[in-house]
């Protein structure tokens, strides 16, 4: 639970950085390169595969804990103890990783799918002047326009903003708790580091959170072009 | 401090014994003095059910000075009541207000069957106890204390850790009825000093393992036994137990695990 997650923890901070290209503003020239170097380089590609299996072992633990932990208590309390010792977040585990994993089906049909096997239209970049020039132009190179298709999945259903800042907010809360819990499960902690990792966990979220959160709304309110 | 007296109503798990299902029975207790302690306020009532010929409500006590760990209650939606780092033993009824209506449950977790009303078999606790939680080396005739440095700062650390009286309030409190911090503490005590030092590493496995037996959650590190613990111990001690049950399983060379 705490590798695959502090696993995951880092896709998102390199997942995060290489989004945050479309706001170079350039209508995708520095993003569709990034998205083509991790999708033609092999090293991401292996990485690629450690992810999902990070992610399945991640879910399935997850899973397995949360319906074996939910089984110990037998009878439950007239009265519960509510937020009385516990943050809300830390007991929600399981419902926010669902919450996650929805979006996260959701959000691998809409760019993952069609990026690997096919479904979105090309673009060109001169590789001299670093331009978006037309099809067939000498020196364009060919890239998957994979902003474009961010822009058309951003601007022409709400629902989907609405659906991808629901899964963000949840993420953020299960980050929040689950940063500095990875640590506490692997044995990292001792009075000394406990603040330092909780408070690197909240700014970690934040950023992270916050740069997601903003990238829908960024095209849908045409921010970016 | 000032003295009152109060009315309560009392809502108080009665059940037959492990087999039959329970159910909530009211009572009113009147004249209860703010000078009295929650177990007292108990006595009382028991006094006043058998005066009236009825069964009296069966709870677990033994010192009531706050260090046998038996006194298991569940106040209001708290191991052990309102006030923070105390016993129920030790609860005192000027936590209340007359008039208050006071739900009283028995620890819930399946490795804690009810035995009767209030009391529950905490013999999980003990069998884990039995799986490693002592010293079993030679440690020779008690020598002169000297004769083996130990670092203040670890002294100290194994003391409060040793502090645990094996209550149960922190299975009790946790969302997965987990024993981590009950276990933590036993296997920190230990650890710390040079005497308990040299079988770290199996007591570790050895205990962890009794505990997943016993049928006890999984720590997701929330924080509520911290929070209810009577003796305040910490939740550092998890992350001890964690780091010595990693290098252990790691590192050992016994097959039984
Ligand atoms: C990008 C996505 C995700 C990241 C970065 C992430 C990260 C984490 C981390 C760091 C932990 C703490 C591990 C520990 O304490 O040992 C955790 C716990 C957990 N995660 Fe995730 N997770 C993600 C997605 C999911 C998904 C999709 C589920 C689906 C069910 C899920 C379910 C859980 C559960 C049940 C726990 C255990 C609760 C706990 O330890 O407090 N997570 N996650
Ligand atoms: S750790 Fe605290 S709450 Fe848990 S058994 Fe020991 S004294 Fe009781
Ligand atoms: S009766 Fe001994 S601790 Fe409360």
């Amino acid at each position: 639970m705490a590798l695959s997650g502090i696993f995951l923890i880092l896709f998102l901070l390199i997942h995060a950085g290489l989004n945050a290209c479309i706001w170079a503003n350039d209508g995708g020239v520095m993003f569709n390169k990034a998205a083509h170097f991790m999708g033609a380089n092999v090293v991401p590609r292996v990485l690629e595969i450690g992810l999902f299996v990070f992610f399945l072992i991640h879910i399935i633990q997850g899973l397995v804990l949360e319906i074996q932990n939910r089984s110990k208590r037998g009878i439950g309390y007239a009265v519960k103890m509510g937020n009385r010792g516990s943050a809300w977040n830390s007991r929600a585990m399981g419902i926010l990783g669902a919450l996650v994993l929805i979006f996260l089906a959701v959000h691998l049909s809409d760019f993952w799918y069609p990026s690997r096997f096919g479904g979105l239209t090309n673009m060109y970049i001169d590789t001299a002047t670093n331009q978006i020039v037309p099809a067939g132009t000498a020196g364009g190179k060919e890239y998957h326009d994979l902003y474009a298709e961010m822009q058309h999945q951003f601007t022409s259903y709400p629902w989907i903003i609405v659906l991808y800042e629901i899964g963000v907010i949840a993420l953020f809360w299960h980050l929040v708790h689950g940063f500095q819990s990875s640590f506490r499960t692997l044995g990292l902690t001792n009075h000394k580091y406990i603040s330092l990792i909780k408070n690197t966990g909240i700014v970690y979220s934040v950023i992270i959170c916050l740069a997601f959160m903003l990238m829908p709304l960024s095209f849908y309110f045409g921010w970016i072009r | 401090m000032e003295h009152y007296n109060m009315n309560l109503t009392l809502k108080v798990w009665k059940q037959k014994n492990a087999d039959t299902s329970g159910k909530f029975e009211s009572y009113k207790v009147s004249n209860i003095s703010s000078e009295m302690s929650f177990l007292e306020m108990f006595d009382v009532l028991n006094e006043q059910l058998v005066r009236e010929g009825k069964e009296p409500v069966a709870f677990d006590h033994d010192c009531r000075e706050g260090i046998c760990g038996m006194c298991s209650m569940y106040i209001n939606g708290r191991p052990h009541g309102p006030w923070q780092g105390t016993t129920t033993c030790q609860l005192h009824m000027r936590a209340f207000r007359d008039g208050d209506t006071i739900v009283v449950e028995p620890w819930r977790a399946k490795a804690f069957p009810v035995v009767k009303d209030l009391i529950v078999d905490r013999g999980a606790f003990d069998r884990i106890i039995q799986a490693g939680g002592y010293i079993s080396v030679n440690t020779g005739n008690a020598q002169d204390g000297n004769n083996i440095p130990i670092p203040k700062d670890d002294a100290d650390k194994s003391f409060a850790a040793a502090a645990c009286i094996g209550c149960g309030a922190c299975v009790a409190a946790c969302k997965n009825s987990s024993a981590l911090l009950f276990l933590s503490a036993k296997v920190s005590h230990l650890a710390l000093l040079p005497q308990g030092d040299t079988e770290r590493k199996q007591r570790a496995l050895d205990m962890v393992a009794q505990m997943d037996k016993e049928g006890f959650g999984s720590c997701t590190n929330t924080g509520a036994c911290e929070a209810v613990c009577p003796k305040e111990i910490e939740i550092t001690n998890i992350a001890r137990l964690n780091r010595e049950y990693l290098s252990a399983g790691l590192a050992t060379d016994s097959k039984s695990h």
